[in-house]
Formats: structure tokens, C-alpha cells, sequence
């Protein structure tokens, strides 16, 4: 494209005899780039385990620029979210994202698509990576009927094909993603599950019954804590007697990751699935992370932290940042094509504000609707003895 | 027969084996003495061998063959892989459970009495009730929660609480109460087959009591639809509705109560959730009287519930008396043996309350 620019700038210059195309910007062609480079990663931290994921990770320009565009996605749709929960169009539980992107792109690089995921609250990222498009996700938030889950389930209960929400009660999907591993050991599939949690759910007494159930049953399921530092308000100090998370599951082998470099997360993330997977039973891995925003949108963030430790962060250890400028000074991308990159995400973003905003609420008549499944139409009373509705699977 | 078909065809999917032979008969005697807890025994053992997704998982249901010896001989049977000794963590394993139901499997988790359900009833009602709903239809949750539930004998207070009415509250679960073997055998074996999350309460009680099966109960297609009641003896005066072990003493107080020339319609309700209200309405239009037993607490009970439903509905007109129930006694289960025998409904109560209504 830049070139046939300056093509046309040469032969503009020759027609008129005015030196217009001394300002076009020849940019390099695709084939300047570098293909692929290696990077020095972090170190994690072992825990009963004699190696730990690799110090050096490869990442070719495909892959870079696939995973800018996921972070990227994230972030752009939770600030829409922000905004959109700000004009009173998101109502009730709103958990935002912004500065935990690593994690989720990390964790989807490094496993299969027919591998299980399984999370909490805070699950818009993941349910993007999960294969959700933006448009549904921002429809669901918005309670439209073109939500992943026709408007019925809101913030914290979206579905996929191998992702099972989105939960609410802190620290109860933990015990069903060890259910899902023990299908997935049932069954012989090859499969892990990966189950995240937070470091505020990390202190629930069913967490260790599963560390338990799945090391006893040798279950291969990757257990994951997001520790962003703050159960809502409560820093990880004043909640745990042991901040290390990682160690949390005692006889369970950890790793601590820097959770904040998609190349960290990725390859911590294939090592504990090599590990699942090699029939070696349940692995914890503590992804060290930051969220710019508070809990949800009902916290400000900033009554129990500084602005300033918000804004270091955010200078210094920003997951896209970070992708960014990996990028650019190895030559495997050029800020332009970062920037074109930004715009086009930024519209996809707006589009899918633009339907979450203007499709129409779920009808009243579906109002019953999915109470079973594989079942013949029941009625459901409504508010009132004269209040007969219908329910359809 | 046709909803067992129906059942078999939408369940079938992977796991049955296409072809199924019905093949000859088993030779066994055409009804036969099948105790509540063989009953059981049986439906698992079948529903597993149909379809190998079946599992179960519990305390003490693999090697010690079960606390109650419910599931003797099925871990000889199916090996380790299918039936599940799980440590004493009712919450995090009846949330593996759950998981496993939403990633394919088809779990039968034991709960050693409904009274430790408390510990794991956010996993009963938040994970796996609601998620149908919450995921429009995107997350079914084919489980089984079963286990023994209400009063045993001299198990006092903690021990001996009935869950009907707390599982019952909430939809999206289906909450069934078997009386006798056949009850037992098909409602299990319904359940197991259902996609949705059956709560099924057992008693400790009845494991032991033998009834007699029909030929046609014996057979492993055999089920029993969950949502409707049977009228296990018709009278004209007055109808008795319950569930579980209190059937039992209905018909043995109707039985009593025909000799004063009085005709007791006694209904088990099998399901209490959802709840055959019709059964009842048509019943009560014919008889104008109704009393409810049941081994619960009286308040917010399923004798609660069937009173404001009969209000609401066109059997309201039809009644000569108010609806009366018959209870537990409100108030925690003491351990001394009369003081127990008097926390619940005895024969005589049930008589004396089917009078009273009577007005005789």
C-alpha cells in the first residue's frame, strides 16, 4: 500500500514538477521485518518442583501480533464497559479486566481450544478468549437479547463451548473445575481443565478440598490463582497468612509467574498443561497480576490503594505496553501497523456498543423459559394465582 | 413405556449401545419381594450398565458398599473408575460432581444423609439448579443428588432434619420422594435419566422394608415419570396426600379407619417438586376433604405449600373443611426414645386429624 503511494507520489511529482511525494512516508514492506525472535523471560518461582517452565520464550511476528490484538480487544471492550456502565446501559455486577490481560492471552496461547476453562467473576477476558464475540458479550452486560446468554444471565454467567463461566459465589467454580478434569480423566480425552481463581477466593475452605480430591485422583486440572492484591478491598496481607499462593496447595507442585508478560503466562501456562496432561495429577500456578479498576464498578479503587501505585503500574508493568514495545525495538512490527491495529479494534468495539445498545430486551414470553432441559413445556406461576406462564426447555 | 423410549432416544447419544437386545425374559417369579434399598441397589447397577457416563461418587459408597449399603456390590461390579470413595468434603465433592455433569458425565453423588447437603447446598442450588437458566440454555447440569432424608431412629437433632421443603423451594431442581421398592426403582432410574438436577430423598426407614414389585417394575427399562403422583387407595370421603415413609402410615390409618365406615383416598405424591397438584385437585373435588402428612416441620412445609395451592385452584370450592396437616412437631429431634416417637406423626395422629376434619 505504502508503496504504491510512493509510486503515485513519484509520478504525481513528475506530472506536476512539484516535489509532493518528498513527503510520503515510504514505510518498510512486510518482508523487513523480523519473523521471529527469542526473549528472556522471568524466572517463576518453584514450588516441589525441580524445573520450572523455560527461561527463554520464542515468539514469531504472527503470534505477536495476534496476542497485541487480543489484549488490546480486552481492554478496549472492558473501558467500553466502563463507559457504558457510567450511562446506566450496565446495571448491577460489573467486573472489570483492564491490566489482567496477560493472563487470559497467555493462558489461551498456551492451550487447546477443546481444553476446558473455567473462572470466576471477572470474566469478560476469558470469555472473549474463549471464542465469545464482543458483540455478544457487550449485548449480554447490556441485558439484550442478543447476549451470549439471551440477557438471562448478565455479567458473571456467560457460557461457551468448553467454557463454563462466569460464576458468582467466590471460589465455588473451583470444586467444578476439579469435576471438570475428573470428566476429562473419565473420558481419556487428553484434556486439562484450567480453573482460575483470586487470591481473595484462595482462602475458601472448598479450594482445599479440591487441592485434595484432585491430587488424590491424580485429576488433570491446572489450578490458577489471579492474584491482583486485593480481595475487593482487602489487601492480600490483611486477608492470608500465607501470601503464597503458589505454595497454597502443599503437596500440589506451583509456580509463581509474572503475570503481567503474555510470554511468562504462555509458557507457565504449557508447562503446567504438559505437566496435567502427562498424567501427573494437578498443578497451582499464581499468576502475580494488577487491576486498574476496582473491584467492580461500584468501588472506585483507589480507598484501599494509591493512585500512585495504580499509575506505577500502569507506566511500568502494563501487559500491552509491555507486548508493544517487545515489538517494536526487535523490528516485528511497526507502530503504524500498531496504531491501524488500535483503530480497527477500536471500531469493532464501538460497532458492538452500537447493537449492545439498540438490540431489543429478551421478549417477555421467554421470561420462563431454560428452567430444564429435554423437558415438555411446564407452567410456571407468575406473581399472582391468575399468573399462568409458560416454560420451554 | 413411551416415555422411557423417549427417554432412552434423547439419552442415548454416545454411550448406549446402538443395538439392545430385550432378548427372553428373566426367569423370575412374576412379582417378587424387593426391599426399598435393593430396589436401589438395582436401579444403579442398571442405568450404569446402560450408559457408562452413569457414575457414582460418595463417602463410603465404593468399599464399605455403601453407609447404608445401598451401593453393595456395584464397586466389585464396576471397579474404581465408576464408583467413587470421596474423602469427607460434601462441598468440594458435590461441586466436582456438578462439573463433571457440565463436561459430559452423568453423576450419581451420594450424600450420606441430606443433612450434610447443608455443607455442599451452594453447589446443589447455585451451580447446578440455576445454570440452565442463567446460561439460556447453554449449560444443562444431568445430576443426581441422592441420599437418605428426615428422621431416622434415635439420631437426634442433627441428624434427622427432612430437605423437601428446603430443595423443593427452588426451581430449576426436581425433587422426588420415593415410598416404596417400585417407587424407589423407577423414580432413581427416571432421575438418572433426566438431564436436570434431581435432589432424591430417600429414608433411611424404608431401606430395609420389602415390597412386592410387579413383572413389569422388574424390567430395566422400567420408569417411573418424575412430576406425577399415584393414588395408592381410592376412597370417597376424605383424601390423604404424602410422601416418603408417611404413605405407609396413611394407608395403615385408612385401613384403620375403614372399620368406622370411613373411605380414605390416600395419594403419594412421589414428586414434590414439581409437584402433581392436579392429582390432588381431582381427587379432593370428588372426596371435599383433604389432610396432608409429612414427617417435616410444619412451617413454609410441603403441607404448606399444598394449602395455598389448593386455594388458588378449583378444589378450593369443593371443600367442606379447611385443609388440615399433619406434621412433625416444630421443634429440633430429641433422642429419647418417647420423645421422639412423639415428634412425629404416629397412626393415631393421622386418625384423630382425618376425624377431626371429618367432623366426626
Amino acid at each position: 500500500m505504502k508503496a504504491m503511494l510512493a509510486i503515485i507520489s513519484n509520478a504525481l511529482c513528475r506530472i506536476t514538477g512539484k516535489n509532493v511525494g518528498a513527503r510520503v512516508v515510504v514505510s518498510r514492506s512486510f518482508t523487513d521485518f523480523t519473523p521471529q525472535a527469542t526473549f528472556d523471560i522471568k524466572q517463576c518461582d518453584l514450588h516441589r518442583l525441580e524445573e520450572g517452565p523455560p527461561l527463554k520464550a520464542e515468539l514469531t511476528r504472527e503470534q505477536g501480533l495476534q496476542y497485541y490484538r487480543t489484549m488490546q480487544t480486552v481492554r478496549r471492550m472492558e473501558l467500553k464497559a466502563d463507559q457504558l456502565y457510567k450511562q446506566k446501559i450496565i446495571r448491577g455486577f460489573c467486573h472489570l479486566y483492564d491490566g489482567q490481560e496477560a493472563c487470559a492471552a497467555g493462558i489461551e496461547a498456551a492451550i487447546n481450544r477443546s481444553d476446558h476453562l473455567i473462572t470466576a467473576y471477572r470474566a469478560h477476558g476469558y470469555t472473549y478468549t474463549r471464542g465469545v464475540t464482543i458483540k455478544e458479550i457487550l449485548a449480554e452486560l447490556t441485558g439484550r437479547k442478543g447476549g451470549v446468554a439471551k440477557g438471562k444471565g448478565g455479567s458473571m454467567h456467560m457460557y461457551a463451548p468448553y467454557f463454563y463461566g462466569g460464576n458468582g459465589i467466590v471460589g465455588a467454580q473451583v470444586p467444578l473445575g476439579a469435576g471438570i478434569a475428573l470428566a476429562c480423566r473419565y473420558q481419556g480425552n487428553n484434556q486439562v481443565c484450567v480453573t482460575l481463581y483470586g487470591d481473595g477466593a484462595a482462602n475458601q475452605g472448598q479450594l482445599f478440598e479440591s487441592f485434595n480430591m484432585a491430587a488424590l485422583w491424580k485429576l488433570p486440572c491446572i489450578f490458577i490463582c489471579e492474584n491482583n492484591r486485593y480481595g475487593m478491598g482487602t489487601s492480600v496481607e490483611r486477608a492470608s497468612a500465607s501470601t503464597d499462593y503458589y505454595k497454597r496447595g502443599d503437596f500440589i507442585p506451583g509456580l509463581r509467574v509474572d503475570g503481567m508478560d503474555v510470554l511468562c503466562v504462555r509458557e507457565a501456562a504449557k508447562f503446567a498443561a504438559d505437566y496435567c496432561r502427562s498424567g501427573k495429577g494437578p498443578i497451582v500456578m499464581e499468576l502475580q497480576t494488577y487491576r486498574y479498576h476496582g473491584h467492580s464498578m461500584s468501588d472506585p479503587g483507589v480507598s484501599y490503594r494509591t493512585r500512585e501505585e495504580i499509575q506505577e503500574v500502569r507506566s511500568k508493568n502494563d501487559p500491552i505496553t509491555v507486548l508493544k514495545e517487545r515489538l517494536l525495538s526487535n523490528n516485528m512490527a511497526s507502530a503504524e501497523e500498531l496504531k491501524d491495529i488500535d483503530v480497527a479494534i477500536r471500531k469493532e468495539v464501538e460497532d458492538a456498543a452500537q447493537f449492545a445498545t439498540s438490540d431489543p430486551e429478551p421478549p417477555l414470553e421467554q421470561l420462563c423459559n431454560h428452567i430444564f432441559c429435554n423437558n415438555p413445556p411446564v407452567e410456571v406461576r407468575g406473581t399472582n394465582p391468575w399468573s399462568k406462564l409458560q416454560s420451554v426447555s | 413405556m413411551a416415555l422411557s423410549l423417549r427417554c432412552f432416544l434423547r439419552c442415548g447419544k454416545n454411550a448406549v449401545s446402538a443395538v439392545r437386545q430385550r432378548g427372553f425374559h428373566r426367569s423370575v417369579p412374576a412379582a417378587a419381594q424387593v426391599t426399598v434399598r435393593d430396589a436401589l441397589n438395582q436401579a444403579m447397577d442398571e442405568e450404569m450398565e446402560r450408559d457408562e457416563r452413569v457414575f457414582l461418587m460418595g463417602e463410603e459408597v465404593a468399599q464399605y458398599d455403601g453407609a447404608y449399603k445401598v451401593s453393595r456390590g456395584l464397586w466389585k461390579k464396576y471397579g474404581d473408575k465408576r464408583v467413587i470413595d470421596t474423602p469427607i468434603s460434601e462441598m468440594g465433592f458435590a461441586g466436582i460432581a456438578v462439573g463433571s455433569a457440565m463436561a459430559g458425565l452423568r453423576p450419581i453423588c451420594e450424600f450420606m444423609t441430606f443433612n450434610f447437603s447443608m455443607q455442599a447446598i451452594d453447589q446443589v442450588i447455585n451451580s447446578a439448579a440455576k445454570t440452565y437458566y442463567m446460561s439460556a440454555g447453554l449449560q444443562a447440569v444431568p445430576i443426581v443428588f441422592r441420599g437418605p432424608n428426615g428422621a431416622s431412629a434415635g439420631v437426634a437433632a442433627q441428624h434427622s432434619q427432612c430437605f423437601a421443603a428446603w430443595y423443593a423451594h427452588c426451581p430449576g431442581l426436581k425433587v422426588v420422594s420415593p415410598w416404596n421398592a417400585e417407587d424407589a426403582k423407577g423414580l432413581l432410574k427416571a432421575a438418572i435419566r433426566d438431564d436436570n438436577p434431581v435432589v432424591f430423598l430417600e429414608n433411611e426407614l424404608m431401606y430395609g422394608v420389602p415390597f412386592e414389585m410387579s413383572e413389569e417394575s422388574q424390567s430395566k427399562d422400567f420408569t417411573i415419570p418424575i412430576g406425577k403422583a399415584k393414588i395408592e387407595r381410592q376412597g370417597n370421603h376424605i383424601t390423604m396426600v404424602s410422601h416418603s415413609r408417611f404413605v405407609g402410615h396413611c394407608l395403615d390409618a385408612a385401613a384403620v379407619l375403614a372399620k368406622d365406615g370411613i373411605e380414605c383416598e390416600v395419594i403419594n405424591l412421589r414428586t414434590i417438586r414439581p409437584m402433581d397438584v392436579e392429582s390432588i385437585e381431582a381427587s379432593v373435588m370428588k372426596t371435599n376433604h383433604l389432610v396432608t402428612v409429612e414427617g417435616g416441620w410444619p412451617q413454609f412445609g410441603v403441607g404448606a405449600e399444598i394449602c395455598a395451592r389448593i386455594m388458588e385452584g378449583p378444589a378450593f370450592n369443593y371443600l367442606d373443611a379447611p385443609v388440615t396437616r399433619v406434621t412433625g412437631v416444630d421443634i429440633p429431634m430429641p433422642y429419647a426414645k418417647i420423645l421422639e416417637d412423639h415428634s412425629l406423626p404416629q397412626i393415631k395422629d393421622i386418625i384423630f386429624s382425618v376425624k377431626k376434619t371429618l367432623n366426626v
